[in-house]
C-alpha cells in the first residue's frame, strides 16, 4: 500500500519521517529489496548546482521623492541593464544581462567579467549595489534621473523568478573542429580534446522523478539556500522526449520555472558565472524533495549514475547549426570517472555542475525535513506528461 | 628541462634583442607569459624556457653576466578556495595535471608545484576561483 503526502507530513511534524538523500537511497536499494525500501523511506532529497542562464530577479525599489517612473526608461544595477518595461519602480534583471560597455566578443574570447548573475550574487551577499536611472518625466512622476546605492534589505521585494531551471538531462559537449571553441558548456579543445557535461546525474531532481509524478505547480523546494516553489513548467519543456526504458530522457526533457524570495537566500547557493567567450550566467542551487508514495516512485528515485545516459554532441558545427547528430551515449558513472570514449578516442571529462554542492544541498534539505521545518506540498496541478503531445519547437525564420 | 623565470632587465638592456639571441645560440624554446616595463624603465619578463639542461644553464649564466636579475618561480597562479565550487570544468584543460579531483573529499585541488602558469584554468573557471598573481 502506498502513502499519502498528508501522512508523510504528519510524520515530519512528529519527527518520525525517514528521510534520505538520493545517493543514500541508491545504496540502500543496491543492498535491499526496493519494495522494503519503499515502505521504509518517506522522502528522498535531491540537489543540483549549475549555471542556469534562464534566471533572474524582480525588484521593487520603492518610490523616491520626487517620484521617478523607471518603466519605459533605462535602469542599471552596477552598470548592468535591468528590464524596465514594468510599473514605475519594478524591474527585472536577467542573469545574462551585460553592461553596455562590456566589449562582448569583440576581444575574442570575451572575459564577461560582470553581469546580471553577479548583480544577483552581490545583492544576496548583502553588498551595496549602484542604482542608476535615466527616464522621462511625467506630471505624476517628475524626476528624470537618479543615482543611488541600494542593498537587498532596502528594497521592498526581491523575487527570484527563473523561467527555466533544473533541466532533466543535458548534452555532453565536445569539439570535432581543429580550433578551440568557447561555449556555454565551457572551453572545448579541438579534435575531442575534452568533453564537458552539466548535471548532477543521480542526484539531479528531475532525473529522480522522470515523469514528474510528484513534482508540479506549487511544489515546495530548496531554492538558492532558501525556500522556493515550482511556479510553472519551465520553458522548452519537452515531456515527449525519447526516453530509455527506465524513463530517463535521452536529451534535455523537462524543465521547471521556479520562484522564491531572494531575501531568504544565501550567496553560497547563488553565484554569478563568467563563461569565457560566451557570456554571464547564474549558478543556482536547487533541491527538490520526492515523497516516496509507492514502490514505482522509489524505483525511479533509486536510478544510479550507471543507468542515466546523456548524448554526446559536437558544439563546433552540429550544435550551432541545429544538426541532431548524436556522437554516442555515455552514462554519468563514466562521465564522473574523468574519461569517456567518443568515436574510439579516450576523452577527459569536466563538469560545469558541482556534484559536491548538489550533495550539500540534498543534505541540507534532508536536515530541514528531519527537523520538521520543511513540509511537503501536494502539487496544485500536473504538468503536461508524455501523453499530452506537448513538445519543444524550433523557430522557423521567415522572409 | 624547463624553467619558469622572472627576468628583470636594467633600463640599459631594454632595447637589445637578448632573448632572441639566446634562444638561437642555445637552441631553446621560449614562451612569454607576461612582459611589462615599470615606470622606472626596468623591463620585466615572465618567461618559460625549455631546452637541454646544459644549454639552459649556460643561457641563464649569460643573462646574469649581462646584468639581468633572475628570479625562478614555481607558480604564479593561485586558487581562491572559497570561490571554487568544485565543478571540475578546469580539470581536463590543465595541460600538466596541476588541477585534479580528490575523490575522498570530492573536491577540486590545485598543486602549484606542477603549474606552468598557462592560464587556461583562469579562462575556464566560471566563478573566478583561479587567479594570476604577478
Amino acid at each position: 500500500m502506498g502513502k499519502t503526502i498528508a501522512e508523510i507530513n504528519e510524520k515530519i511534524k512528529n519527527g518520525k519521517a525517514v528521510v534520505v538523500t538520493a545517493e543514500e537511497l541508491i545504496d540502500m536499494c543496491k543492498k535491499q529489496d526496493v519494495k522494503k525500501v519503499a515502505k521504509e523511506i518517506d522522502v528522498v532529497t535531491t540537489g543540483t548546482f549549475g549555471p542556469m542562464c534562464s534566471s533572474g530577479l524582480f525588484i521593487n525599489f520603492g518610490h523616491s521623492t520626487p517620484r521617478i517612473k523607471m518603466g519605459g526608461g533605462k535602469v542599471y544595477l552596477n552598470g548592468v541593464p535591468a528590464y524596465a518595461g514594468l510599473a514605475a519602480v519594478d524591474v527585472y534583471i536577467g542573469a545574462s544581462s551585460l553592461p553596455d560597455t562590456d566589449p562582448r566578443n569583440t576581444e575574442y574570447p570575451g572575459d564577461f567579467k560582470y553581469g546580471g548573475g553577479h548583480v544577483i550574487e552581490d545583492l544576496v551577499a548583502g553588498k551595496e549595489v549602484k542604482l542608476e536611472v535615466i527616464t522621462y518625466g511625467t506630471d505624476c512622476y517628475p524626476r528624470k534621473n537618479l543615482s543611488t546605492w541600494i542593498k537587498l534589505s532596502d528594497v521592498n521585494e526581491a523575487i527570484l523568478f527563473n523561467p527555466r531551471n533544473c533541466s532533466q538531462n543535458y548534452n555532453v559537449a565536445v569539439n570535432l573542429s581543429k580550433k578551440t571553441i568557447y561555449t556555454y558548456m565551457g572551453i572545448l579543445k579541438p579534435e575531442l580534446g575534452n568533453a564537458n557535461y552539466c548535471s548532477a546525474g543521480q542526484l539531479s531532481p528531475l532525473l529522480k522523478d522522470p515523469y514528474l509524478k510528484t513534482i508540479g505547480f506549487g511544489t515546495r523546494i530548496f531554492l538558492g539556500g532558501g525556500v522556493g516553489y515550482v511556479a510553472w513548467w519551465g520553458t522548452q519543456f519537452n515531456p515527449c522526449v525519447k526516453r530509455r526504458k527506465n524513463g530517463i530522457p535521452l536529451s534535455s526533457g523537462c524543465t521547471l520555472a521556479l520562484i522564491g524570495d531572494l531575501k531568504q537566500m544565501k550567496p553560497e547557493f547563488l553565484r554569478g558565472a563568467s563563461l569565457t567567450g560566451y557570456g554571464v550566467s547564474l549558478i543556482v542551487g536547487i533541491g527538490i524533495p520526492i515523497p516516496i508514495l509507492n514502490e514505482e516512485i522509489c524505483r525511479w528515485a533509486a536510478i544510479p549514475d550507471e543507468e542515466i545516459y546523456a548524448p554526446v554532441v559536437d558544439y563546433s558545427n552540429d550544435y550551432p547549426n541545429c544538426r541532431d547528430r548524436v556522437l554516442g551515449e555515455v552514462n554519468y558513472a563514466q562521465l564522473k570517472s574523468g574519461k569517456i570514449e567518443v568515436m574510439g578516442k579516450e576523452v577527459p571529462t569536466g563538469s560545469l555542475s558541482s556534484y559536491k554542492k548538489a550533495k550539500e544541498i540534498a543534505s541540507i534539505l534532508k536536515e530541514w525535513i528531519l527537523k520538521g521545518e520543511f513540509l511537503l506540498t501536494e502539487k496544485i496541478f500536473d504538468f503536461p506528461g508524455p501523453e499530452s503531445g506537448y513538445t519543444f519547437k524550433s523557430l522557423r525564420v521567415r522572409e | 628541462m624547463e624553467e619558469k623565470l622572472v627576468l628583470h632587465f636594467p633600463p640599459t638592456l631594454i632595447d637589445k634583442p637578448i632573448i632572441s639571441d639566446l634562444v638561437r645560440k642555445y637552441d631553446l624554446h621560449f614562451n612569454i607569459l607576461k612582459a611589462y616595463i615599470t615606470p622606472e624603465e626596468e623591463g620585466n619578463l615572465v618567461l618559460e624556457l625549455k631546452g637541454e639542461e646544459k644549454n639552459l644553464n649556460s643561457a641563464i649564466e649569460e643573462l646574469k653576466n649581462m646584468g639581468v636579475k633572475i628570479q625562478s618561480i614555481k607558480s604564479d597562479v593561485k586558487m581562491i578556495e572559497e570561490r571554487c565550487i568544485h565543478c571540475t570544468v578546469c580539470i581536463p584543460l590543465c595541460p600538466v595535471g596541476a588541477i585534479y579531483f580528490e575523490k575522498e573529499t570530492e573536491s577540486v585541488k590545485f598543486n602549484p608545484e606542477k603549474c606552468i602558469a598557462c592560464g587556461i584554468c583562469i579562462k575556464a573557471c566560471p566563478t573566478k576561483a583561479m587567479v594570476l598573481t604577478i
